[in-house]
């Protein structure tokens, strides 16, 4: 736990690998017996590339938000393995979840989860505190700048407005330089001016400080801004995206809907009994195409 | 992490005092006990330095019997007169002087009642003139034998000047005194102490105060200049031998000292024991506390862990939380330990007309400071330790949802609770039935209490419901009775702290109970008595007596078929100290049954005994044998068995004859008799005949059987008024308890307070939902409490039963009282949270985060 370099199961094609995150036949399933079970994730596999902006979108009950708690190792997946970089997240105790948290993930909250005692600074150094590390300080005059709150560093939560305060999370999150951000829903509490802001300052991490970033919504203009979109329904992968514009997004989701209903619809396509679904099967390249074809 | 800690605790000042307000009591009783008992053993040190100050050397006669740690008086044998004149031979002696100084000397006070005493003693002692420790304010010294000189505070306590008369009582019945002055120890100082002193001349002194002429209480010497005290004491334990203890002055006010210094520090452990109750309810409000507001953190505990922080990080941060409320109740309490043991102190000293003695004497130990810091820091480290556990295992993902409040299942809980619960009744039955220490009992109560908290939780769902139901009459009382059942844990650490305070009420009042109902049997149907002659208050203390000639003329009324008089004295036993009565055994067979099971009781006179056939079979003793008894001024000697008797309720211990008691017990007069009427005579009329027999005995007075059990169960009743106020503190602290609870719990229901105010429900009806809450927590708790203190009382009760408790009483009144006593804390403790949750703005309770 000690060593400074990753001691953890690497995976097998790590070597020059571009992938930050990786996710293989994931399943979540809740309840016990035959009746009450609920697939959360029915066989999720996806690969989210170093360096770029990832949405996965769906509508809820999609199974979205558990994807991205299993990827961010804050939510055990039934089966299935994840790596983030080198590190397999999957079987890691709390200890090492723990470190994996402190090292390599960085968090952005729908509710922005700002400590309400602490000032605008206080909450940005709030990972380091929490590691007991001393801030870059060139870095962190960076990251202050660029979201563009050098004047409302002393100032408690309370006194800046949202999208200030979803500035600072963002700005928490990207002070530790992790490997991959999570950010679940970050412009659902914001009216349209903050949530441009706070997107536009996601998209420029990704370019200008090669950030990896991963955002679940439901906002078709949110994952607009993002390099790839990835679509969730019923617990598995229905369609990607790459290099979306909200047109797209809308249309995409649109289809989705289609489909989504027919298999409601459809008695034979009961999504609830995975094991003899053909379409459910984990995979996530062919599903996307034949979308995409579609 | 650090700041952010501490940050948040400063952002909620309101919860910090709530959570430290139960240290704040508990380290304010520990403090004060502390700061009082060395303050009293300072000014105690102080007081027989100034007695002895002028004295060097000192003599007294040896003592038979250690009566004083038993609560008695210790008496010394008096010193004949010629050892004075012995001592003067002495060339470093410079002076040798023969004085009576004896507790004993009670004043008849204007109100016709002896002046009583709540501990300094009522000196009688020879008039040697004005010296270093004796200044005359006014008249003169004695001269005669019906005068007497008397100190300050009995003039000012008996509103007494010159030339008025008093009456004495001594060794002998009451004699009158014309007072010819009054002195104290110096012009600025009226006592040492509070004591009240009458000096007789010397003659009187030492027949009323010792039984004789010629003898004196100590002799004491001082040096002639450069001869040292350990110099003269030695000579001086040369020319005496060794029937006599030679002290230095010194020596003589530490050991006086010492044996005031027990007292004290007895008193220091009672108030520390009550302390300890108080803290430990306390732990029961901040576990809670801390329980409720780890619940209220979630998502700020559960961001710390999405940030990267580890387990023991939470864990530390609550901890470090504990530690700060600890540190700062812990000074808060300190301060207001020294505030009360001040006016403690100011009442103590008004008491005994000796406000001086604790001048100069305040002191605040190092030890208090140290032990109210370590205890109320580590008494809020206990309470914060399982919710901080709990703490560590908010997972992070907590952070993004809305934390939804999952109820564990009360089953583990339930199983664990048991252990101590067993155990505890296993210590308790262990002390009581077998022959483990004191400190298992209390170890046992302790696990019991632990045992029952842990139990609650199981059962507060339905009796909650069945409490509650009484009050669901309205809506707002059905949701407050559902919303006391909601969470079962911290409703049961509620109401467990006050079952703590109520257990211990509940345990002591039907011990107290039966203690009466026991009285009223033996006065009613065991002693054939119907009026009884004894002290009509407890001031009185070990010096009551009356005339026994009183008892003579008594048995002489017309209808008076018998009266027994009782003398008694605490002896020692072969080595064992014990309180042996005398009687003659004729007249004390026609008031209670007396069987001899061996011998005649007939036979009883001097130099013999009547034993209970308890005593015989434990010491194997039988008629004819001898063993010994030290009697307070007889000393050590052996008595002949005259007869074994049946033990019973009334008839138990070791008897001596009456002949022998006048000689050899510490005091030479009954203290008690009980009368019997026969059918011939009139109760009253024989009552009325002997309180005029009685006139010139103002310590005792006569009573029929109604009076007797009424003023035993007065006297007992007073004793449990002081332990109601000492636990008094443990249920303030479990109050406060209940108004945290229902604060806290508003304000993690501020939402569902604003939904239920927005569809219609009054201000009105909100605060009877809240009240409703309040109530069925209070009683819960006070059931519960009641509960395990019957239990706990019955058990001693039926443990004591071979030392005289025959019936087990539960007091039902007195347990009705507590029950709406309980509902009037459940409508106080509710005040406040009611007001708070009926002023929830309704806008800002629906968008409330």
């Amino acid at each position: 736990m000690t060593a400074p370099t990753s001691d953890h199961t690497t995976s097998p094609n790590s070597e020059g690998s571009t992938s930050a995150v990786r996710a293989v036949d994931l399943w979540k399933v809740y309840g016990e017996s035959d009746q009450t079970t609920v697939n959360a994730l029915a066989g999720v596999s996806a690969e989210l590339e170093k360096g770029r902006f990832t949405a996965i979108m769906g509508p809820s009950g999609s199974g979205k938000s558990t994807f991205m708690h299993c990827l961010a190792g804050l939510d055990r997946a039934t089966s299935g393995q994840v790596w983030i970089g080198d590190s397999k997240v999957s079987g890691l105790g709390d200890r090492g979840l723990t470190k994996l948290r402190r090292d390599k993930v960085g968090f952005i909250f729908q509710q922005f989860n700002l400590l309400p005692t602490l000032t605008a600074k206080e909450n940005i150094l709030l990972p380091l505190d929490i590691a007991g590390r001393k801030p870059d300080k060139e870095w962190l005059d960076r990251v202050i700048t660029t979201v563009g709150l050098a004047d409302r560093l002393g100032h408690v939560p309370a006194q800046l407005s949202g999208g200030q305060q979803q500035r600072v999370a963002c700005a928490r999150a990207l002070v530790t330089r992790p490997d991959v951000i999570f950010a679940d829903e970050p412009t659902g509490n914001l009216d349209s001016k903050s949530s441009t802001e706070v997107l536009k300052f996601l998209r420029l991490s990704v370019d200008d400080f090669g950030q990896t970033i991963v955002m679940v919504t439901h906002d078709p203009r949110a994952a607009s801004y993002a390099d790839r979109i990835i679509f969730l329904a019923d617990g598995t992968v229905q369609a990607e995206l790459n290099d979306p514009t909200e047109e797209r997004v809308f249309d995409q989701m649109k289809h989705l809907d289609s489909v989504h209903l027919d298999a409601v619809n459809s008695p034979a396509a009961s999504a609830t009994d995975p094991g003899a679904e053909p379409s459910s099967e984990p995979s996530s390249v062919t599903a996307s195409t034949s979308v995409k074809e579609a | 992490m650090l700041r952010a800690t501490l940050k948040s605790l400063l952002a909620r000042k309101l919860r910090l005092i709530l959570s430290g307000f139960a240290v704040v009591l508990g380290v304010m009783a520990v403090a004060s006990a502390l700061i009082l008992g060395s303050t009293l053993n300072k000014s105690v040190d102080g007081l027989f330095g100034d007695i002895y100050d002028s004295i060097d050397v000192q003599v007294k006669g040896k003592t038979f019997v250690d009566a004083e740690s038993q609560g008695g008086i210790s008496v010394s044998q008096p010193i004949p007169a010629g050892l004075v004149e012995q001592l003067r031979s002495i060339d470093d002696a410079e002076t040798v002087t023969g004085e009576v100084v004896e507790d004993g000397a009670r004043v008849v006070g204007t109100d016709g009642k002896v002046i009583t005493s709540n501990g300094p003693p009522r000196l009688g002692e020879s008039w040697a003139g004005e010296d270093e420790q004796t200044q005359l304010r006014e008249g003169r010294g004695p001269q005669a034998a019906n005068e007497v000189a008397i100190n300050v505070p009995l003039a000012q306590t008996g509103d007494f000047s010159v030339g008025d008369n008093i009456d004495v009582l001594t060794r002998e019945p009451k004699k009158p005194f014309t007072v010819v002055g009054i002195y104290g120890v110096s012009d600025s100082k009226a006592s040492f102490g509070g004591e009240t002193s009458v000096s007789f001349t010397e003659p009187v002194a030492q027949q009323l105060m010792l039984g004789e002429e010629g003898v004196y209480s100590v002799i004491s010497l001082t040096a002639k200049d450069g001869v040292d005290q350990q110099q003269l004491r030695d000579q001086v334990a040369n020319a005496v031998g060794d029937n006599y203890i030679v002290q230095t002055g010194e020596q003589a006010s530490e050991e006086e000292a010492d044996s005031l210094q027990g007292f004290v520090s007895l008193f220091q452990n009672v108030l520390l024991g009550f302390a300890a109750v108080a803290l430990f309810v306390g732990i029961f409000l901040i576990l809670n506390t801390f329980s409720i507001i780890v619940a209220q953190r979630t998502k700020e505990l559960a961001l710390f862990r999405a940030m990267g922080a580890s387990r023991g990080q939470v864990i530390r941060s609550v901890m470090l939380e504990a530690i700060v409320v600890g540190l700062i109740a812990s000074t808060l309490g300190f301060a207001a330990g020294i505030g009360i043991a001040k006016a403690l102190l100011t009442l103590l000293g008004n008491q005994n007309g000796g406000a001086e003695l604790f001048d100069g004497a305040f002191t605040i130990p190092v030890s208090a400071v140290i032990a109210s810091y370590l205890v109320g820091v580590i008494v809020t480290l206990i309470a914060a330790l399982v919710p901080a556990l709990r703490a560590s295992r908010i997972p992070p993902v907590a952070a993004l949802r809305d934390a939804e409040l999952t109820q564990r299942p009360l089953t583990r809980l339930t199983i664990i609770g048991a252990v101590p619960a067993v155990l505890g009744i296993g210590c308790i039955l262990l002390t009581l039935f077998g022959d483990a220490p004191v400190v298992v009992l209390l170890v046992g109560v302790l696990l019991v209490f632990i045992g029952v908290a842990m139990l609650a939780p199981a059962i507060t769902r339905p009796v909650v419901n069945a409490i509650g139901w009484l009050l669901s009459w309205s809506l707002p009382g059905k949701l407050g009775r559902r919303n006391a059942a909601r969470n079962p844990r911290r409703t049961a650490i509620t109401a467990s702290a006050l079952m703590i305070g109520l257990a211990l009420v509940t345990g002591v009042s039907v011990v107290a109970s039966s203690l009466t109902a026991t009285i009223e049997r033996l006065v009613e149907q065991d002693i054939k008595a119907q009026l009884f002659v004894a002290a009509d208050s407890v001031g009185g203390g070990p010096l009551v007596t009356f005339d026994p000639a009183v008892a003579e003329q008594t048995r002489k009324l017309p209808g008076v078929t018998a009266v027994a008089e009782i003398y008694g004295d605490l002896a020692e036993v072969k080595g064992q100290p014990q309180f042996i009565t005398a009687v003659d055994p004729n007249q004390s067979a026609e008031v209670s049954d007396i069987t001899a099971l061996s011998g005649r009781l007939d036979d009883l006179g001097p130099g013999r005994v009547l034993i209970d056939d308890g005593f015989a079979t434990s010491n194997n003793l039988e008629v004819g044998e001898e063993f010994e008894i030290a009697t307070t001024r007889g000393g050590p000697r052996d008595y002949t068995v005259a007869a074994v008797y049946e033990k019973t309720e009334v008839s138990r211990g070791t008897i001596m004859s009456v002949a022998d008691a006048k000689q050899y017990f510490g005091r030479s007069a009954p203290f008690q008799a009980a009368i019997v009427v026969g059918d011939d005579g009139s109760v009253s009329t024989v009552k009325k005949q002997v309180t005029k027999l009685l006139e010139d005995n103002p310590e005792v007075s006569v009573q029929n059987q109604d009076e007797v059990v009424k003023q035993a169960s007065g006297q007992i009743d007073q004793f449990l008024l002081i332990l109601y106020v000492l636990l008094g503190l443990a249920i303030v602290i479990a109050v406060l308890g209940i108004i945290n609870t229902l604060a806290l719990s508003i304000l993690e229901r501020t939402r569902e307070l604003g939904l239920l105010r927005a569809v219609g429900l009054s201000r009105r009806k909100t605060r009877w939902m809240i009240t409703t809450e309040s109530i069925v927590i209070s009683v819960f708790g006070s059931l519960l409490g009641m509960a395990v203190g019957c239990g706990l009382g019955a058990l001693v009760v039926t443990a004591l039963e071979d030392e005289g408790f025959s019936e087990l009483a539960f007091p039902w009144a007195r347990l009705a009282l507590f029950l709406a006593l309980a509902v009037i804390v459940g409508l106080l403790a509710a005040i406040i949270p009611a007001f708070r949750a009926s002023r929830v703005n309704v806008l800002r309770a629906i968008a409330y985060e």
